[in-house]
């Protein structure tokens, strides 16, 4: 019952961990751009978050909105100003020009935070729900549902809408896209700005689980990493079935080796991976 | 005609190599301990940013885990030294070794599975962080608590012991650095670095024209990994501590290739350029923000500094000063 219990905390956070990771599978399935800078901007959206509870009492959920908004415009803004024109560039300048971002960002935070821990007090923190034995953190349990939510709502939006439909032809074929008149720019700078929406998301609702602190952007961005190669790059359940399953290894390894192995085995799992499907577990050749 | 201006290109050269070379030699002469420290610093970045080229700027492998290589070379030759008592300089050739085997087998694994570009850069990480975390746990060479080198003799210099004073460093970096730069020069006019060459700008292209292209990406694997190693050793007798957190960080790795690229990846002096640019920047940037005690503002700096260059120059500073001072030397 214990190992059911463990597991089930952990599946509850790995699916907000999914949709971070979500995320950077949008942004490199259709940019061909790897994000450096995945984590550093979700930790800004936990700092909104919680400049928003600090500020007006706002519980992380009711904020989720405002700081996914938020985020969406930061995503759009950075693409059209500053990463399209390096789209056609070889790997290590794109990686240059992430990475510099990145450490702004974190430098940023850091002036405007400092090096302390933050986190928010909840009423409801210690509640739990009991389900045939079964005992669920009610906190994760809020969290996870809001990442399935937020993970359907833009499958939906890549399904259904117009601007999804052209995307995802954008990620298809980019100079065919061009070809029949797709604003190909404009399409990259809405879909960063989607996969910041999926961190700004994310980063609440991580908020509700574990404290913020500047410099803890570097292992989430890894963690995204992780995740997106397990289930594939670009595979939208691909980066869910990765974040569950980082996040049920993290538990387990956490309870039966030691705390500090868990990352070690996440990145076991992706050494695995890469070796043997290296087009991840979800995801197509390309 | 072209012979003429040919030769007056490398009379320019050859002054301004020459002019280089002095500076260098001079400089512990005239300069204070702190600017040595720093210029200690600088080399360092200078020799592993050389090693970590010759892997992506001549075979065009994007490697992200070098700290792998500096933390193996440091262990190894430390840990014997203290746990054995082998000299360093053996010690680091055992270092250099298990590099090398530890570049062959990332590289042979990831090349025969076809895992190339960003997916093979994101496994350098993964090998990288598991190595971290498997020294953490790795009681032999103290764990997380670190490993200590017994107190250096700053007066008397022993180049065999590596026991000494950061002159003595200071010259032993200067030629190791020379020495790579030489190998990497003497390399890329030969066969291998053709193919390596050929293999950057198309693999399939230099598949198809008969390239060993496995077994050539291997050779730079377990070249720049042991080079690195060499380097790392050198680093644990100079530092006389090391934690597996530090050793073998991601941001170790990151910093190991910033130099070359904002130098100019792919060209033989831009390593050595971006280094002492880049460590340059890095102290003066301390230096002011220090009088303003702002945490982060140094790394605020660091990072427009990072985004200004990407953005005028992005193929590095050394091809634009080579330009500006009329030098040759084609792409190089």
């Amino acid at each position: 019952m214990i190992y059911l219990n463990i597991i089930v905390a952990g599946l509850l956070t790995g699916a907000v961990y999914g949709l971070m990771a979500l995320g950077l599978s949008v942004i490199f399935g259709v940019i061909r751009i790897v994000n450096f800078a995945h984590g550093e901007m979700m930790v800004v959206a936990m700092y909104a978050a919680w400049l928003l509870n600090q500020g007006l009492g706002l519980d992380p959920l009711a904020a989720l909105p405002l700081v996914t908004a938020g985020l969406l415009c930061l995503g759009y803004a950075l693409q059209r100003g500053l990463i399209n024109r390096y789209i056609a560039r070889p790997d290590h300048e794109q990686f240059l020009l992430l990475l510099a971002v990145a450490i702004i960002i974190t430098a940023s935070l850091l002036m405007g935070f400092g090096p302390d821990a933050r986190n928010v007090q909840l009423a409801y923190a210690y509640d739990s729900y009991e389900v045939g034995g079964l005992l669920l953190d009610k906190v994760r349990v809020l969290a996870a549902a809001s990442a399935a939510l937020g993970a359907l709502a833009l499958t939906a939006f890549f399904r259904f809408t117009r601007t999804g439909k052209a995307i995802r032809a954008c990620a298809d074929n980019q100079f065919g896209a061009q070809v029949v008149g797709l604003d190909v720019k404009r399409l990259y700078a809405i879909t960063f700005g989607l996969g910041a929406a999926c961190v700004g998301a994310a980063g609440c609702l991580l908020l509700l689980l574990v404290d913020v602190q500047p410099y803890i952007a570097t292992d989430y961005t890894l963690l995204a990493f992780i995740i997106v190669i397990l289930g594939g790059l670009g595979s939208v359940s691909g980066a869910l079935l990765g974040g569950l399953l980082v996040g049920v290894s993290e538990a387990l390894s956490g309870f039966l080796v030691e705390p500090s192995f868990k990352s070690a085995i996440s990145f076991g799992l992706l050494i695995l991976v890469l070796l043997v499907r290296p087009q991840g577990l979800m995801g197509r050749r390309a | 005609m072209r012979a003429e201006a040919l030769a007056g290109l490398r009379r320019r050269e050859g002054v301004a190599l020459a002019l280089l070379a002095v500076a260098l030699l001079a400089a512990p002469v005239v300069v204070n301990g702190y600017i040595l420290s720093v210029l200690v610093l600088a080399l360092f970045a200078a020799y592993f940013g050389t090693a970590w080229n010759l892997l992506t700027g001549f075979a065009g492998q994007l490697s992200l885990g070098h700290a792998l290589y500096v933390g193996l070379g440091a262990y190894a030759s430390a840990a014997l030294f203290v746990r054995v008592g082998l000299p360093p300089w053996l010690g680091m050739i055992v270092g250099m070794a298990i590099a090398a085997a530890a570049g062959s087998i990332i590289g042979a694994l990831s090349f025969r599975f076809g895992v190339t570009g960003v997916y093979f850069a994101l496994l350098t990480i993964a090998f990288n962080e598991f190595t971290r975390i498997l020294f953490d746990h790795f009681g032999w060479v103290g764990a997380t608590s670190g490993l200590f080198l017994p107190v250096a003799n700053r007066t008397h210099d022993n180049l065999w012991t590596l026991r000494g004073s950061p002159v003595m460093f200071y010259y032993l970096l200067l030629a190791l650095t020379s020495a790579a730069l030489l190998i990497c020069h003497r390399l890329l006019n030969r066969r291998i670095g053709y193919y390596w060459q050929a293999i950057r700008e198309d693999q399939e292209a230099a598949q198809a024209l008969g390239i060993n292209v496995f077994r050539t990406k291997l050779w730079a694997m377990a070249l720049s990994a042991a080079m690195t190693a060499l380097g790392g050793g050198v680093m644990a007798f100079y530092d006389n501590n090391l934690y597996p957190d530090t050793v073998f960080a991601t941001g170790r790795s990151i910093e190991i290739i910033t130099a070359p690229i904002i130098g100019g990846l792919g060209t033989l002096f831009g390593p050595i350029l971006g280094a002492f640019v880049l460590t340059g920047l890095g102290e003066i940037m301390s230096w002011v923000s220090g009088s303003f005690h702002i945490d982060g503002l140094k790394q605020w700096c660091y990072g427009a500094a990072l985004l200004a260059i990407v953005a005028l120059q992005p193929s590095g500073l050394w091809p634009w000063l080579r330009s500006l001072l009329a030098l040759g030397g084609g792409r190089r």
